[in-house]
């Protein structure tokens, strides 16, 4: 056998797993700057318009803007639950199984939410 | 292979009682409730009102008349607490994430802010609402 052969191998730590973590902490914060900002505007705009009729309530998701702003509010909430919701599952859920089938479902729903979410807004 | 002393179980004393936390402990905690809460079954319950009140007139009046009712007026004003908490308790967590107010005593003030204003926020919400 070569002296060469003999080298300790190149070794590298991969303390942690896929590295998604940074990605989706931040995300989770940008998600909740949208959401935030998206309440404060719908809260004014109801305040201001006083929506008491069907064609009142109708007209505020009718333009563009609204409903793309809406769409937007919905889709960050629905990344901002998968993050949170995985946060909890990973926190008390331990038996890999389980935690397969409940990270699972909540994706299945939540995708569920989001198709909805665009049928309610621009279907019919 | 021997088998090491096994070490005397020594008995635990964990607090549960949720009563018992610090207020950023209890803001925390229903952070996290609320979060769940919402996800479900909040969020498909408003998708399913938006989904209905928008389709026809009939069901807006439907929807109008059921949220007039004094049971559902109480589950209204326990989902716009559990939205005021969390929209507060959140702003907090990105103040302290750009380490606003991240000192002990700060954050122990506005962790009781936010309770406060998430309840008061619920109940003008509420108010407003009818």
């Amino acid at each position: 056998m070569s002296a060469a052969a003999r080298k300790p191998p190149r070794y590298r730590k991969h303390p942690v797993g896929a590295h998604y973590g940074l990605g989706d902490w931040l995300l989770q914060r940008l998600t909740a700057i949208v959401m935030a900002v998206y309440t404060v505007g719908f809260v004014t705009c109801i305040l201001v318009s006083k929506p008491a009729t069907f064609p009142q309530w109708k007209a505020i998701f009718s333009g563009t803007f609204a409903k793309l702003a809406t769409m937007l509010f919905l889709a960050s909430l629905l990344y901002h639950a998968w993050v949170g919701m995985r946060d909890i599952v990973m926190d008390y859920v331990k038996p890999a199984g389980l935690r397969l089938v409940l990270e699972l479902s909540i994706g299945l729903t939540l995708l569920t939410y989001l198709i909805w979410s665009a049928s309610i807004l621009w279907g019919r | 292979m021997s088998a090491a002393p096994q070490p005397k179980a020594r008995p635990k004393y964990y607090d549960l009682n949720l009563a018992h936390l610090p207020p950023p402990g209890i803001v925390s905690i229903l952070h996290r409730i609320s979060g769940l809460a919402l996800f479900f079954p909040i969020l498909p319950l408003l998708l399913l009102a938006l989904h209905q009140s928008l389709r026809s007139e009939v069901e807006f009046e439907q929807w109008r008349e059921l949220l007039s009712r004094g049971p559902v007026k109480l589950v209204l004003l326990g989902m716009f607490w559990f939205y005021a908490h969390h929209f507060w308790a959140g702003i907090r967590y990105l103040l302290l994430d750009v380490h606003v107010g991240i000192q002990k005593e700060p954050a122990r003030t506005s962790a009781i802010v936010v309770l406060v204003l998430g309840a008061v926020t619920a109940l003008i919400a509420a108010w407003r609402f009818w």
